[in-house]
């Protein structure tokens, strides 16, 4: 279409180049202030409490310290305890939800189960309408009993209508002989979701594992609603409960009582964060890559 | 003859389920699990037309019509936290794609295999945090004493700012963390999608003089489009849903700010944890799930008309 001069192919170099400085530049930037607030929130953990008092919060401290750890961990009853709820919360969730969620994308997916495009509408239709926050309220507290029940903090988030429909996604491209074979060969039902269909779907069971993983382990938001002893707060809930207080409440908080000038109440808050949040940022690297797979296998249709 | 075939309907549905056991045992504790917890609490919303009484019960309390509806209307609460959910997720939608789309087009120009990598992880970061940590970011920067903000700010010789007690500058700093931690997760699928062009097309563009804006322009864009006009549309059908972790964990009970920052989900939640108003927060929380419901519908008959192979029912 173009006669292509030597001029021309100066310009395009040029207008590339620009275009080159310009991506790497935004995206640089983009990134850093992705990183700024985890980095300003590390180093202000590692601030002493005088200087945060007096010049507060900063990316290049003065002075590095770790008191602010070495109180977390001569106090380390309930943030220990918060950490075993969550653990104990994303182990269950997960594992319960990945299972039931895996056994109904397994049974929509049966070309011989006549019901199943209706099953699927049933559970679909729970996206579109919902009664709403307080009817869900009513119901857990009053009818199910469960305030201040470590499972109102696992069953509003095990199973998903969406996790479910990705799994059915995925097990479609399983090949139907593979079904009729081990039919014929005898398999049951459930033999052949445990031991053909299950191993063939590891990539989306890595997926969903991952997203429910995350789900519980930074949920905060049913602990809110329904647990009130502390013996039983999650870390994220523990977490925002040491940010909104005062420092007295801190100390009582962490089971101590100690002379409160002495402590170093502002970088404990940020060490909080920073032990709350060090899991995930430890494991990011490794996990992330099954994250992004599991985006491009079916985030955008349900 | 109609019982006949209820009849006849009911002893196929027996028989399929006598064939199918193990198939209708393994959907069971699924099936079970949602009408527990999302088809039980529907009717529920009944609460929303009684005046509640905890003691009572959902359906011994006594019915007083619309009066919940109408009393929101009267005091402007309704009229105010509708206009805040739909304008902070409608800049939520149009900045956000704006953004993802950006950072997709200008990551995909990029030809350092490394550098890429990063920061494309470093962009995704923040999503996988809990929105508390997002809160703790924002006290971290804007608190009145030791915040970073004002750190910035009385070094270079200004007055400190009371960031907690301006509503207009939080409907900024709500934009900012919305965006900060929701563009890596769209931004790779745009990404994904750029990816999955065929390269001749960009080759051929090259052979015919066309600089890489010039692709940009052409050819990465329009390719973009189906997938935009897609997450768009159907941003557009949960515009009356809140993101009510970032906006709890950024404004919390300051009641200074709520004028710019109330939306309904932040509304419904106080009205059962601060003033107990079950009723009325239920009368809000019904009059979300219902437009919600009519937008959802709306918004997927319009994709339907357009690209039928897109819509979601």
């Amino acid at each position: 279409m173009f006669y292509k001069t030597k001029n021309n192919v100066i310009r395009q170099g040029l207008s590339d180049n620009l275009l080159k400085i310009i991506c790497y530049t935004s995206v640089g930037l983009f990134a850093l202030i992705c990183l700024f607030p985890f980095a300003l929130m590390i180093t202000s953990s590692f601030m002493s409490e005088k200087e945060i008092v007096t010049e507060g919060y900063k990316l290049f401290p003065k002075k590095f310290t770790v008191s602010a750890y070495k109180f977390l961990l001569s106090n380390p009853q309930k943030l220990v305890n918060a950490y075993k709820i969550t653990i104990f919360n994303t182990v269950v969730g997960t594992t319960v939800g990945l299972f039931l969620m895996s056994m109904a994308g397994y049974v929509l997916n049966r070309k011989d189960f006549k019901y199943r495009n209706f099953f699927a509408f049933f559970i679909y239709f729970t996206t579109l309408f919902s009664g709403g926050l307080i009817p869900r309220y009513i119901l857990m507290v009053k009818y199910l009993g469960l305030k201040d029940n470590i499972l109102a903090m696992i069953l509003p988030n095990v199973i998903s209508a969406w996790y479910i429909f990705l799994m059915r996604n995925f097990m479609k491209s399983i090949p139907d002989s593979l079904y009729e074979s081990a039919t014929i060969d005898g398999a049951g039902v459930f033999r052949i979701y445990w031991q053909i269909v299950l191993p063939l779907s590891i990539p989306a069971l890595a997926t969903v594992g991952l997203f429910l993983a995350l789900g519980f382990w930074n949920e905060w938001y049913n602990a809110m609603l329904y647990i009130e002893s502390p013996s039983k707060f999650p870390l994220q809930y523990f977490l925002q409960k040491t940010i909104n207080q005062t420092n007295v409440q801190i100390l009582i908080n962490q089971g101590v009582m100690i002379d409160i000038s002495e402590l170093p109440t502002q970088s404990i808050k940020m060490a909080t964060a920073v032990v709350a949040t060090g899991p995930i940022i430890f494991l990011y690297p490794f996990v992330q890559r099954y994250f992004i797979k599991g985006l491009t296998i079916g985030a955008i249709k349900g | 003859m109609l019982q006949i075939n209820s009849h006849n309907k009911l002893m196929s549905m027996s028989r399929e389920i006598r064939k199918n056991k193990v198939l209708f045992l393994m959907l069971l504790p699924t099936v079970v699990y949602f009408i527990i917890f999302h088809y039980i609490p529907m009717p529920g919303a009944y609460v929303a037309f009684v005046d509640y009484n905890v003691n009572k019960g959902i359906f011994g309390s006594k019915f007083v019509g619309l009066k919940n509806f109408q009393f929101l209307v009267q005091n402007g609460d309704l009229w105010r936290i509708t206009r805040n959910t739909l304008l902070y997720n409608f800049v939520f939608l149009v900045l956000g794609n704006i953004v993802q789309i950006a950072f997709a087009v200008m990551l995909s120009e990029i030809g350092s295999k490394w550098f890429k990598k990063i920061t494309q992880s470093i962009i995704l970061l923040p999503h996988f945090i809990s929105m508390v940590i997002v809160g703790v970011f924002a006290y971290n920067l804007f608190n009145y004493d030791y915040g970073f903000a004002n750190m910035v700010l009385t070094s270079l010789g200004f007055e400190r700012y009371e960031f907690y007690s301006d509503p207009y500058i939080w409907k900024y700093i709500i934009v900012f963390f919305k965006i900060w931690s929701s563009t890596g997760y769209n931004m790779i699928v745009y990404l994904s999608v750029i990816t999955g062009i065929n390269p001749e097309i960009y080759e051929s563009a090259y052979i015919d003089g066309a600089n890489s804006w010039k692709k940009i322009r052409y050819i990465t864009l329009p390719m973009l489009k189906p997938t935009f006009v897609l997450l768009f549309l159907f941003g557009l059908g949960g515009m009356l849903r809140g993101s009510f972790e970032l906006f709890y964990n950024l404004i919390g009970n300051n009641s200074v700010l709520f004028p710019q920052t109330d939306i309904i989900d932040t509304y419904v939640f106080r009205s059962l944890v601060g003033t107990f108003n079950f009723s009325m927060g239920a009368a809000v929380g019904f009059y979300q799930s219902v437009f919600g419901f009519i937008l959802v519908l709306t918004v997927n008959a319009i994709v339907r008309k357009i690209e039928p192979e897109y819509a979601l029912f």
